[in-house]
């Protein structure tokens, strides 16, 4: 069963610039879709326009039986609630605590009163101490965000989406600030947390390795439009021409592929900046 | 390389002001020869500054002999109402400039509540502090009460404006993160800005409140009351000690606000 229906999702900026041309996708449930495509082909904000951070300018989104592109106030409000988001520089509030960052997945539910004084029920208290635990911070509940490392602080980004007991997760470049290690830890365990709860993600990503590996779809965007879907496998060098353009894709495969040490310290210094 | 390098060997930095060589020149030299002039202008009467200076010199003899005692009750009343007067009204003008501060966001507010709150500051700024209190003066009497007004009054055009800008360089992917959760308005204000602010509202009021007493002190002097009416008291009855007692005073308590609100800065940080 499908859980999101994307239908000729159109968005064109007040600049005249067209970010996204008649994207029409389905993704069934427990399925991770990778998302793939150069810089400015409309990744970032194909994800944003499904939770309506960004307004689309046509074309339905359906999620569960509603379409999101029509829904206004309180009803987007509650909407938004069924979708987690998980961000590139993890958007975490930093001067929160861990704890407060993780509730704040439960902002949609509670009232303005409760949320103000902080009176989570017993059940999202224990909830977010759980996936605190899963994610391996259950000592840090009440430090503050900005004192963790950038591999902990997506971990509670993750903490946080999961918290809201989604029914989508949007996952915009997990890995973009993070070393080669901890990514792949953070791919994982989105991954892991997709499979556990027959969660459908849609992860944004730049790194094709990455993607080949942790995902179980690939759909390549081209200037806002969809050049390819399929399985990663698919991925041949034909395509990644399609999708990035003329490269020599088979000399890099064979650089990812044989020399994995050396390489290191360049992509440290590459995903630093 | 067959050929010599042919790259320019001088480099100069271009004007940033003024980029039209000839004009530029004019304008300097019309600049200087006009503030020749003007300073020609100022007629300097050197019998008056005489007598100024042997003025001076009996403030500075009353400064160095202050006079606490002869005056105490007027002083210390003064020093009461001045006090009350400037925290009264500086809580009074944070309750207020918070809400106008965050309608004066652009990328909180609507546009109607905007341009609405950014009117008021617009409004509040425009004026100085001793200009508002001639007018509340006179429209309230002398006294306190319209040094209460005065104060509250500048004190929102301050605080909302810098409140607002502050609000508007948050962080937005604070703001989206929590957006995204389906939180409310309110909620998104107190999750993702709030957390963002804090430290910088806790800031610039302990520095209004170090504002709000020196302006305290000078707005006395047009009438509406506290210290800076017990001030011009003392200097109109030639009584230069107590008015150096009264300085003194000033400056203390100017130096423990200053010294206590940055510490209490770095301790919310």
């Amino acid at each position: 069963m499908n859980v999101l229906k994307l239908d000729k999702l159109s968005k064109t900026y007040a600049t005249g610039d067209t970010a996204l041309n008649q994207v029409s996708f389905e993704v069934p449930a427990g399925q991770v879709l990778g998302l793939i495509g150069p810089s400015g082909a409309g990744k970032s904000t194909l994800i944003r326009c499904i939770n309506r951070l960004v307004e689309p300018t046509a074309g339905s989104i359906t999620l569960g039986g509603t379409d999101l592109a029509q829904l206004q106030g309180a009803a987007l409000r509650r909407a938004r609630r069924r979708i987690g988001m998980i961000f590139q520089e993890y958007a975490l509030v930093e001067r929160l605590t861990v704890m407060e960052n993780v509730l704040s997945g439960r902002l949609g539910y509670v009232s303005l009163w409760r949320s103000f004084l902080r009176r989570y029920s017993p059940d999202d208290v224990s909830k977010a101490f759980s996936l605190l635990e899963q994610v391996g911070l259950s000592q840090h509940y009440n430090k503050r965000a900005d004192a963790l490392s950038g591999g902990q602080r997506q971990r509670v980004g993750i903490a946080r989406a999961l918290e809201q007991d989604p029914e989508l997760l949007l996952v915009d470049e997990p890995t973009a600030s993070l070393d080669p290690k901890t990514s792949r830890q953070i791919m994982r365990l989105i991954g892991d947390a997709c499979r556990e709860r027959h969660l459908p993600a849609i992860i944004n990503i730049h790194d094709v390795m990455l993607a080949q590996q942790f995902t179980d779809r690939i759909i390549g965007l081209r200037a806002g439009e969809v050049v390819f879907d399929g399985p990663p496998s698919g991925l041949t060098d034909e395509v990644l021409t399609r999708i990035y353009g003329d490269e020599d894709w088979t000399r890099m495969r064979g650089e990812e592929a044989g020399a994995d040490e050396p390489r290191t310290p360049a992509v440290d210094l590459a995903e630093g900046i | 390389m067959d050929q010599p390098s042919v790259h320019p060997v001088t480099w100069k930095r271009p004007p940033v002001l003024f980029t039209h060589t000839g004009w530029r020149r004019a304008i300097y030299a019309g600049a200087l020869i006009y503030l020749v002039l003007a300073m020609q202008s100022i007629e300097v009467d050197w019998q008056r500054v005489y007598l100024g200076l042997d003025r001076g010199w009996k403030f500075v003899e009353g400064f160095l002999t202050p006079d606490f005692t002869t005056r105490w009750r007027d002083i210390s009343e003064g020093l009461i109402e001045s006090l009350t007067m400037t925290v009264t009204s500086t809580v009074a003008g944070i309750l207020v400039s918070v809400p106008i501060g965050i309608g004066a966001a652009r990328n909180l507010a609507p546009a109607p509540v905007y341009l609405f709150c950014r009117g008021i500051i617009t409004l509040s700024r425009s004026f100085q502090e001793v200009i508002i209190a001639i007018l509340l003066v006179a429209m309230f009497g002398f006294g306190p009460f319209a040094g209460f007004l005065t104060l509250a009054f500048a004190s929102i055009g301050f605080l909302s404006k810098l409140l607002a800008e502050d609000i508007e360089a948050c962080d937005r992917s604070q703001i989206e993160a929590i957006r995204a959760t389906g939180a409310s308005w309110w909620q998104v204000v107190n999750y993702a800005v709030q957390p963002q602010v804090m430290p910088r509202l806790v800031g610039l009021s302990l520095y209004r409140l170090d504002i709000n007493f020196r302006e305290s002190a000078v707005i006395g002097i047009v009438g509406a009351g506290g210290i800076g009416a017990t001030l011009n008291t003392a200097i109109d009855r030639y009584e230069y000690d107590s008015a150096g007692a009264i300085l003194i005073i000033i400056i203390a308590i100017v130096l423990v606000v200053e010294y206590s609100s940055s510490y209490i800065r770095r301790w919310v940080q």
